[in-house]
């Protein structure tokens, strides 16, 4: 039996905690950067120095490429675990149509630069496009859709190095990745491109906005006449594209390219989106949190080396801070939640 | 208690026995001074529209409500439930409008669920199955007791849960508009039942919309209006007529029965088809509907819940996919693949929950454009134009506070609807549908609607309501269809009607 509904607004709460309730989100992932960069400026002199500063960038960038695609993916509520395998399948493939020193033996197929690099990203974009297909027209959730792309992506790795290391990538990707101009990585430049470029699709664009609002509320974003499917696809493939991008500078950056090569990364990439504070809920987040998501985990890495701690140490506590992060995020979900009901 | 309907009743001893109940929900009151008496072996049918009280007095027996004021006496013992626990264990169960079956299980683990036999600390099988088919056979009720639930038919399924109900040892059995998805034979097979388990001195209440089927099975029935139980009569002395006339009241109780009079539908027969559904249904919500909405005439949709009209609008802004039959918009068929496709069409759609139309979290601007964003931006937003829009309907719509950076979620229920609506007004849409678009609204912000609605009619847009609430209907629409079981049963046009009329034809 239906009670006529209160039409009276809830009353307001106080300015200012509505704003801190309304910024938490991002207000505690920069707390915890300025935290951590504090601590480790005290615990040791080594640590804040220019140098460093670039150390730390450059040791975020693979991760920091694959995570712009991810965070499209997270800000619709979806995820994607194929990352780390896509961009290693990407960066093999590259290595592939690259002609190899005479003592690899990979029975292989050299072509021209920029054709390798076509090809590659041909095959990341391919295999965002099966994730894509697989999420959206036969309905697979994306984690379980991506779980399987995560064992095709290692498996093409296997299957064209054969348990081989190839090393020689074409000239543009191996600049890219382990070059420098004026004392700059150029792979800290393509990050900062990257991220560049995630920001201002998420923040000035139609497809942007289509983003948010599908995370904010699929249903909402389906009634108002959008093509809900067509997001989901794009973002699957955004996020494989970048992976495979990351794969290629990955592999220049390392100076080889073999199996199991990135299985770190899918971790990585994925706490640098939710440290950062985008909503694993969707619809809530951005690069900016990304970029400070990744500054946490690029501080903590480093800083741990500068300080005398225990090595073994080292992994717990990032468990930890992950743990935390991750208690904040649903924190402020169920929060948003209460004050909505 | 009124004397005379008290001695015409049957001569069962009382069973349970609700004297004096009152219950409010934050200062709303619900029931008022409720009396309610249920003998053994009798089957009552409750009545009353939506909003009248019946099911807040069930949630009180079945021990969902726990504060209430008045005495429930169950064979003359005060009982006092605080959980639905205690309503079960003194023998009180319920059979919601939704059934809470597991599809995925057998109908003996159905009937035994939560109970299961065991033996030796593992499930009895054998003793389970046999138990059911033993169980389902007293109600004659033939069925594989080791069937997945989930391909037996709506009828049958609830049967099954009824049985569950009676085997827990319910005294009191509570059924929530059972008949809503029955076919004729699976309604005639559940009043056999229902008198069988009569006959074994088992008490049944029986809410129901469907008064056809309330008459014919009930030997008494209770009729609520507005919190009050209005009268209790035999069944053999009224008919339907007399039931709907008390149901409604005379029409001086206050606002939201304003529209309880006679009014004379004003339809354009021959103004332009702009939508035509021909023979469209889709599995189990609706079959073989046809229709057509006519630019500048507002198409009525009437029909208890539960009867397809939802699914109905969902198909037609290509949320659903009908299963067979055509759909025209202003002359070209079209199949929609999704709902970008319906809007591309010049649909336009306000599902009945807010909920699904509107994004709390963001401005209002930003709700406001989101169904324009193909219109007005390629590739680059232009967030300034979205605001001028949304400015634009906040004047038009009055809707407050006239902010359109400010977060929906702090708008109220009527403003967020009228925003759900400017969705849908920048451009003018061919078709608008609107399903419960007056839902939970109070009487100023349901008038704004009907005059905002009314406008757009004007405009020469065709408009179709979708609605379970005969006011909303009667107050916007110029043409009427009734819809019940899924299929279109009656057409009102160009002639005079009343609440009774219609809630009669449905």
């Amino acid at each position: 039996m239906t009670v006529p509904a209160q039409e009276n607004a809830e009353a307001q709460p106080s300015r200012v905690g509505a704003f801190i309730r309304n910024r938490i989100r991002n207000i505690a992932p920069f707390a915890t950067l300025i935290i951590l960069l504090a601590f480790f400026s005290i615990a040791s002199p080594s640590f804040f120095t220019v140098d460093n500063g670039v150390n730390v960038l450059t040791q975020v960038s693979v991760t920091g490429v694959m995570a712009v695609g991810l965070t499209f993916v997270i800000l619709c509520a979806e995820i994607d675990l194929s990352v780390a395998a896509i961009a290693n399948a990407t960066g093999i493939a590259v290595a592939y149509f690259t002609l190899q020193e005479s003592y690899v033996n990979i029975p292989n197929i050299p072509l021209p630069g920029f054709a390798a690099i076509g090809l590659a990203l041909l095959v990341c974009a391919i295999l965002g496009l099966v994730n894509a297909f697989g999420t959206t027209i036969i309905s697979i959730p994306s984690f379980i859709m991506t779980l399987a792309m995560m064992q095709i992506g290692a498996g093409i790795s296997a299957l064209l190095v054969r348990g081989q290391i190839a090393y020689a990538v074409p000239d543009l990707v191996t600049t890219l990745g382990s070059g420098a101009v004026g004392g700059v990585p150029w792979i800290v430049i393509v990050l900062g491109v990257f991220l560049v470029v995630g920001h201002v699709v998420l923040t000035y664009t139609r497809f942007g906005r289509y983003v948010y609002m599908v995370g904010g509320n699929r249903e909402a974003a389906e009634y108002s006449g959008v093509n809900v499917k067509v997001v989901l696809g794009a973002v699957m493939v955004i996020s494989a594209v970048c992976s495979g991008v990351a794969g290629m500078i990955g592999v220049a950056h390392f100076g080889s390219a073999q199996q199991n090569e990135f299985d770190g990364y899918l971790l990585d990439a994925i706490a640098a989106v939710v440290v950062g504070g985008t909503s694993l809920f969707g619809g809530r987040g951005g690069i900016g949190n990304t970029i400070i998501g990744l500054c946490i985990l690029g501080v903590l890495n480093n800083g741990l080396d500068h300080v005398q701690i225990d090595s073994f140490l080292k992994i717990l506590i990032r468990g930890i801070i992950l743990l935390v992060a991750l208690i904040i995020n649903v924190y402020v979900q169920n929060l948003r939640d209460r004050e909505r009901g | 208690m009124d004397a005379e309907a008290e001695a015409a009743l049957r001569e069962g001893a009382p069973r349970l026995h609700m004297v004096g109940i009152s219950k409010s929900f934050g200062g709303v009151a619900a029931l008022r001074d409720v009396d309610f008496l249920l003998r053994a072996g009798e089957i009552h049918g409750l009545v009353g529209e939506n909003g009248a009280g019946k099911s807040t007095l069930m949630k009180i027996i079945a021990g969902v409500h726990a504060g209430y004021r008045g005495r429930m006496l169950i064979d003359g013992r005060e009982a006092q439930f605080r959980s639905a626990r205690d309503a079960l264990a003194a023998g009180i169960g319920m059979v919601h409008q939704e059934l809470s079956v597991v599809p995925d299980l057998t109908v003996a683990e159905n009937v035994f669920l939560g109970k299961q036999p065991t033996k030796r600390g593992m499930i009895d099988w054998p003793g389970m199955v046999a138990g059911a088919r033993q169980q389902l056979a007293s109600l004659g009720i033939d069925v594989d007791p080791r069937a997945p639930m989930g391909s037996l038919s709506i009828g049958l399924q609830q049967l099954i849960e009824l049985a569950r109900v009676l085997f827990s040892g319910a005294r009191i059995i509570i059924l929530d508009e059972p008949t809503s998805a029955l076919s004729p034979p699976e309604v005639q097979r559940l009043f056999e039942v229902l008198r069988g388990v009569r006959a074994s001195g088992r008490s049944i209440v029986f809410i129901s919309h469907f008064l056809d089927d309330i008459l014919s099975v009930s030997d008494t029935v209770t009729i609520f209006r507005n919190g009050r139980r209005v009268v209790t009569e035999a069944v053999g002395k009224i008919d339907k007529g007399w039931v709907i006339k008390r149901m409604i009241g005379s029409g001086h109780e206050g606002l939201e029965e304003s529209y309880t009079g006679a009014i004379t539908l004003g339809s354009r027969p021959s103004a332009p088809v702009m939508l035509s559904a021909r023979e469209l249904s889709a599995s189990r919500a609706f079959a073989d509907v046809s229709l057509d909405a006519r630019s500048g005439e507002i198409l009525g949709v009437y029909g208890f819940m539960g009867c397809g009209q939802i699914e109905l609008a969902r198909t037609l802004f290509g949320k659903l996919k009908p299963t067979t039959g055509s759909l025209s918009i202003d002359g070209q068929v079209r199949r929609f693949h999704n709902t970008n496709q319906a809007r591309r069409a010049g649909i336009a759609f306000v599902p009945e929950s807010r909920r699904s139309m509107l994004f709390y979290q963001e401005p209002v601007y930003k709700n406001v454009s989101i169904s324009v964003l193909g219109r007005i931006s390629r590739l680059w937003l232009r967030p300034a134009a979205e605001r001028d829009i949304a400015r634009r309907h906040v004047a038009a719509l009055n809707i407050r506070p006239p902010d359109v950076a400010a977060l929906l979620a702090g708008l109220s229920g009527g403003n967020q609807q009228k925003v759900a609506l400017a969705k849908w007004l920048t451009f003018m849409p061919k078709v608008l549908i609107l399903s419960e678009p007056t839902r939970g609204m109070d009487v100023g912000a349901k008038d704004d609607v009907v005059k905002i609605v009314r406008g757009l009619r004007d405009q020469g847009l065709a408009v179709i309501v979708v609605s379970a609430e005969p006011e909303t209907v009667l107050s916007l629409a110029d043409r009427i269809v009734v819809m019940k079981k899924g299929r279109i049963v009656r057409e009102f046009a160009g002639e005079t009607i009343s609440k009774d009329r219609l809630l009669e034809a449905a």
